[in-house]
């Protein structure tokens, strides 16, 4: 009976898999670039988790590297380090490291450049959203720094967790407020709003901010309904102002308008890991595909239209050149030029899709 | 009262499996005449080695030393042992070193069992590709559980890997390691193609694959540290053979070339202990088959004595060099060449 049971249920988990397969999608032809970025002798990357340009065409790459460290001597444990910001011109030459040591840097998840060229950083270790000017100075602090680390002691009977990608902690009621639990990403509107996805944590919403940083709302909880998320992992905006959310947990993009109120959903799309919404007058989405936690098996990148229609697909999983290695990021700010960021083959990718000929 | 005794077992199993070091079973073995080069690496002023855990040469004869210092650091040499560079500056994948190898390409691979990574750097010193994912240290620290039971190994994670070797095609080998028992293979392009191995000691089965080497035909000998044994795999990580009479393999290398030969260190163990003093700390000269041919070495900190050896380079089969984890130091071995004495047979 308890076989049964099990039985039935992994049916329940697997069917809408089948239901939900990627739609055929017209391959997109595009060549990459793999070593386009030019780093210093004793500069490397790690996991890239965030890529974004400025309208330089400037790159800031915020990447996992260094080592997480938990510092003893006291009886707290404090943590530091784990990730740094690099800023490259638009030929992929090293221009300078940013922030060096700074309090918020963790474990990396997104880069973001605003209208004004100011730099924004997601930590999901800090909980913390920083804005940098141009110039790579502090402008504003989101959310705060846990002061230290914590110890889970493990159950005896619980057995090891399956790999997972975040929906950590207990549903949550996605809690109205200043703090993050593990932000993902950040986007802004043409009033200078920001719009945080948090994220990986038990808040499971996303928050918006005026442009001074005071809180105004928020909205989404745990769950599958309209207007909640299972770990809302990459967040972007058009022109217009509506809010485009990756609900990785979900399998879907939700789109919202600027006060939270839900617009419409695209599904067969697969796992949404990293959206962006391209720049230029007729904007189109991007959504990264991540099917697999190893980025070894099944893998691609969707351009949609904003209404949800897809245009094309392009890429394969793996660790060669071409190939997408759990993308964690994408930069669109031209429309055939992507910079993808990948977290299991530690670079950046420069990918030229080929333009469709006009017909 | 069961439970009670399952967790003491489980106790002294590990104790036992961990630190248990045993006298070679093989006796009479000739010994094979050497000497060590005085002060062959030279560091500048301002770095230091910390244990030695790796040494590979590539086939300029520079020489590529994997320490675990105030952080974990990759050093490259000259043939002659002079300071070339560091690489990886603060990797995200360095934090607790356990190998280095160097393939037939010349690209540098770094096994690290803190991260759970394994590293493929070019020449030039810039990351090629990396396999395992260090996990992300976001969720708080977790206290480990006594008496766990093992992790189902998955394909792309390890769980403190011990080393790495190719074959002809390119496959890329990992042992994995003191979490996981099992050696895996990959192609060329990290995608994963098999693996093998168990906890325990039937043949086939891992009690920590602690280091291993492959030959021209592609077969894998590891290292089966704690059942005391190499194991010999053929290219499809089938069982072939098992050589149980050297000791505990902490480290093992095979030569290239037309003549083959397999180094086996029954290191001393690092734990210290003095009844282990007298019957460890020698280096076993091999054919391929298993059959011994000489023996060298023997255990402490002086010059030509060694200490914990980690980890043997032996490109040159006369010339080895051997890293040491209790004495922080990589020794350059002169070995007198047995060849002649085999070709008089």
């Amino acid at each position: 009976m308890r076989w049964l049971c099990f039985g039935a249920m992994v049916a329940t988990l697997l069917t809408p898999d089948v239901f939900q397969a990627p739609a055929p999608a017209p391959e997109i032809a595009f060549d990459a670039s793999a070593d386009f970025l030019k780093l210093p002798s004793d500069v490397y990357l790690g996991e890239v988790a965030g890529v974004a340009t400025n309208s330089r065409g400037q790159l800031f790459v915020y990447t996992r590297t260094g080592n997480p460290t938990v510092a003893l001597g006291n009886s707290r444990l404090f943590s530091h380090g784990g990730s740094r910001l690099f800023e490259f011109d638009r030929t992929g030459a090293f221009v300078r490291e940013i922030g060096q040591g700074l309090y918020a840097f963790l474990v990396a998840h997104a880069v973001r450049v605003d209208a004004q060229d100011n730099i924004w950083i997601v930590d999901e270790g800090s909980n913390q959203v920083v804005k940098f000017s141009a110039d790579g100075r502090v402008l504003m602090i989101l959310g705060r720094k846990p002061e230290a680390v914590t110890i889970r002691v493990p159950s005896p009977s619980s057995s090891p967790a399956p790999p997972s990608r975040g929906s950590s902690g207990a549903a949550g009621a996605g809690g109205a407020g200043d703090q993050f639990l593990r932000p993902s990403d950040v986007a802004f509107d043409s009033d200078g709003n920001i719009f945080v996805a948090d994220g990986h944590g038990a808040n499971a919403r996303i928050a918006k901010f005026d442009r001074t940083g005071r809180f105004l709302l928020s909205w989404g909880s745990r769950g599958t309904d309209s207007g909640q998320f299972n770990l809302p992992h990459s967040i972007a905006t058009d022109a217009q102002g509506n809010v485009y959310v990756a609900d990785q947990g979900n399998k879907r993009i939700q789109v919202f308008d600027g006060k939270g109120a839900f617009k419409s959903q695209i599904t067969n799309i697969g796992v949404p890991q990293a959206v962006c919404v391209s720049g230029g007058a007729h904007q189109y989405l991007y959504s990264s595909h991540s099917g697999d936690v190893y980025g070894m098996d099944d893998a691609a990148i969707y351009k949609l239209e904003l209404d949800g229609r897809v245009v094309g697909k392009f890429g394969s999983a793996g660790k060669q050149i071409k190939q997408l290695g759990l993308v964690n990021a994408i930069d669109c700010r031209t429309e055939n030029t992507l910079y993808v960021g990948e977290l299991t083959n530690w670079r950046v990718q420069k990918l030229t899709l080929q333009a469709r000929q006009p017909r | 009262m069961k439970t009670i005794f399952f967790l003491a077992v489980v106790l002294v199993a590990q104790v036992h499996s961990l630190f248990a070091q045993t006298k070679a079973k093989a006796q009479n073995v000739p010994e094979i005449a050497y000497q060590s080069v005085p002060g062959f690496l030279k560091l500048p002023a301002n770095l230091y080695l910390g244990e030695g855990i790796g040494v590979a040469t590539n086939s300029k004869g520079h020489v590529f030393v994997y320490t675990r210092s105030g952080d974990t650091r990759l050093f490259e040499f000259d043939q002659n042992g002079n300071f070339v560079r560091e690489i990886g500056q603060g990797l995200y994948g360095f934090e607790f070193a356990h190998a280095v190898r160097v393939d037939r390409d010349d690209n540098i691979w770094a096994v690290d069992e803190g991260s759970n990574m394994v590293i493929k750097f070019t020449t030039d010193g810039r990351v090629a590709m990396v396999l395992g994912r260090r996990p992300e240290a976001v969720e708080g620290l977790v206290a480990p559980l006594a008496g766990a039971p093992e992790p189902q190994p998955e394909p792309y994670v390890f769980s403190r890997p011990t080393d790495v070797g190719f074959d002809a095609a390119g496959n890329i080998f990992v042992t994995d390691g003191y979490g996981n028992s099992r050696v895996v293979k990959f192609d060329k392009n990290g995608r994963f193609v098999k693996q093998a191995g168990t906890k325990g000691n039937q043949p086939g089965q891992l009690n920590l694959p602690h280091t291993m080497a492959m030959d021209a035909s592609g077969n894998v000998y590891v290292g089966d540290r704690s059942n005391a044994r190499v194991q010999v795999f053929d290219n499809d990580l089938n069982f072939k053979s098992i050589y149980d009479n050297v000791g505990n393999p902490w480290a093992v290398c095979i030569s290239p070339g037309p003549h083959q030969y397999l180094f086996v260190s029954n290191s001393i163990p690092d734990n210290g202990l003095a009844q282990y003093r007298d019957i460890t700390g020698e280096i076993y000269k091999m054919e391929l088959d298993g059959t011994i041919i000489g023996r060298f070495g023997k255990p402490g900190k002086q010059l030509g004595e060694f200490s914990t050896v980690h980890e043997i380079d032996c490109r040159n089969p006369n010339e080895l060099l051997v890293a040491e984890i209790t004495a922080w130091r990589v020794q350059k071995i002169l070995l007198r060449s047995t060849s002649s004495t085999r070709q008089e047979r």
